[in-house]
């Protein structure tokens, strides 16, 4: 779902840590050096990385094009090939077939099992086109603050994973207690009520 | 600060608190709302509320749907011992309406719909539609922010246990 979109989902963080001056370039190179690549017509299965918010098929970290005002507006595509188990099962039966008749042999190792298996997923991947999930993200990174439009889990994971690489910079969930703890203003007192609370009981 | 992993757990049903005590406020007390929005017009429930009721390992789940979905089952769920777990909240800001769904939990948003803005029809218009959605994103995650705190603060000080519980519990029994 696009940040433009009339309907959205957003998971919001609070941006730990510090980038190097002078900033703008820094994360210009980390968004370059992390930008997702084309695994059509490879073996790889899946691809995570940086895209441009306007032309998510094509990125291009050049210039200033994902600035805007005072937030850094991109995304995060992940490129996922997918293909039934029983497609797999088919060509792992016919090409075991192959073989055995090949060899005169009426077994094969577990090896040779494996083997054969991994031979099919990787034609399989270079077969399949890859379907890609884009998901916008809004980063106000004077006031640490980023909104990522998806609330999945897998995606939400693989954006932390992928921020803290490109960026060495670690995002928190903004959850209840994060909430609180961060975004609050409580005291170090309060804080410490905090860690004691225990659920409420509005009944009896 | 403690583990994001340990602190979800451990912490959640302070996000259910939250939406219990949202419900409660929107009844009983919405003039809290305009200390986080002056401009506010108004801030309802609305077409959807989950609540849970968690029995050791199990959860009881009951959803109401609806625009004009009455409210009487959630609030004999509330009184059996379940709390609001995800809202459908209506806000209206100066002339403007916004409607999302709030998880307890997590306090994340989905279903947002923010003011409509028109298509942008060249390079040059994407900038300003692009800033104009993000000051209506900005908005309404400010302002549940504010209400937050506002939650939390009242949460952790005496006044919680000395007066709100008994406030909230006189709402659950009162006649509708």
């Amino acid at each position: 779902m696009g940040l433009l979109s009339a309907s959205n989902s957003i998971t919001r963080y609070k941006v730990e840590g510090r980038l190097k001056a002078p900033v703008l370039e820094t994360i210009a190179a980390a968004l370059k050096k992390n930008a997702i690549g084309e695994i059509d017509e490879q073996t790889q299965e899946k691809a995570v990385g940086w895209t441009s918010f306007e032309n998510p098929y094509q990125p291009d970290f050049n210039g200033s094009n994902y600035v805007y005002g005072a937030y850094l507006v991109f995304a995060l595509r992940i490129d996922k090939k997918t293909f039934s188990p029983k497609v797999v099962k088919k060509h792992f039966m016919i090409e075991s077939a192959r073989r055995l008749s090949e060899s005169g042999r009426n077994f094969l190792s577990r090896n040779e099992k494996q083997t054969i298996k991994d031979q099919v997923i990787d034609r399989l991947n270079i077969k399949v086109p890859s379907t890609p999930h884009v998901y916008d993200i809004i980063w106000n990174f004077e006031d640490s603050v980023l909104w990522f439009f998806s609330n999945l889990k897998a995606a939400n994971e693989e954006l932390e994973t992928l921020f803290l690489r490109s960026f060495d910079l670690t995002l928190i969930r903004v959850i209840p207690y994060t909430a609180a703890h961060l975004n609050s203003g409580l005291t170090d007192a309060e804080k410490d009520i905090l860690l004691k609370l225990t659920p409420t009981h509005f009944t009896g | 600060m403690l583990d994001i992993a340990v602190a979800y757990n451990r912490f959640k049903f302070l996000g259910d608190e939250f939406l219990t005590w949202l419900w409660f406020v929107i009844e009983q007390d919405p003039a809290v709302f305009k200390n986080a929005d002056p401009d506010l017009t108004s801030f309802e429930i609305g077409s959807r509320m989950v609540l849970e009721k968690k029995h050791k390992k199990a959860v009881e789940r009951i959803t109401i749907k609806g625009e004009d979905a009455g409210l009487e089952e959630a609030r004999v769920a509330l009184k059996n011992g379940a709390l609001v777990a995800e809202l459908n909240l209506v806000y209206r800001s100066a002339q403007q309406k916004w409607q999302f769904t709030l998880k307890g939990e997590s306090l994340n948003l989905s279903s947002l719909q923010t003011p409509k803005i028109s298509a942008p029809e060249s390079a040059d218009e994407l900038e300003a539609r692009v800033l104009e959605k993000i000051f209506l994103y900005d908005k309404i995650l400010q302002f549940l922010a504010k209400l937050y705190n506002t939650f939390i603060k009242l949460r952790i000080s005496s006044r919680w246990q000395r007066r709100e519980i008994s406030l909230i519990k006189k709402w659950l029994d009162s006649e509708r």
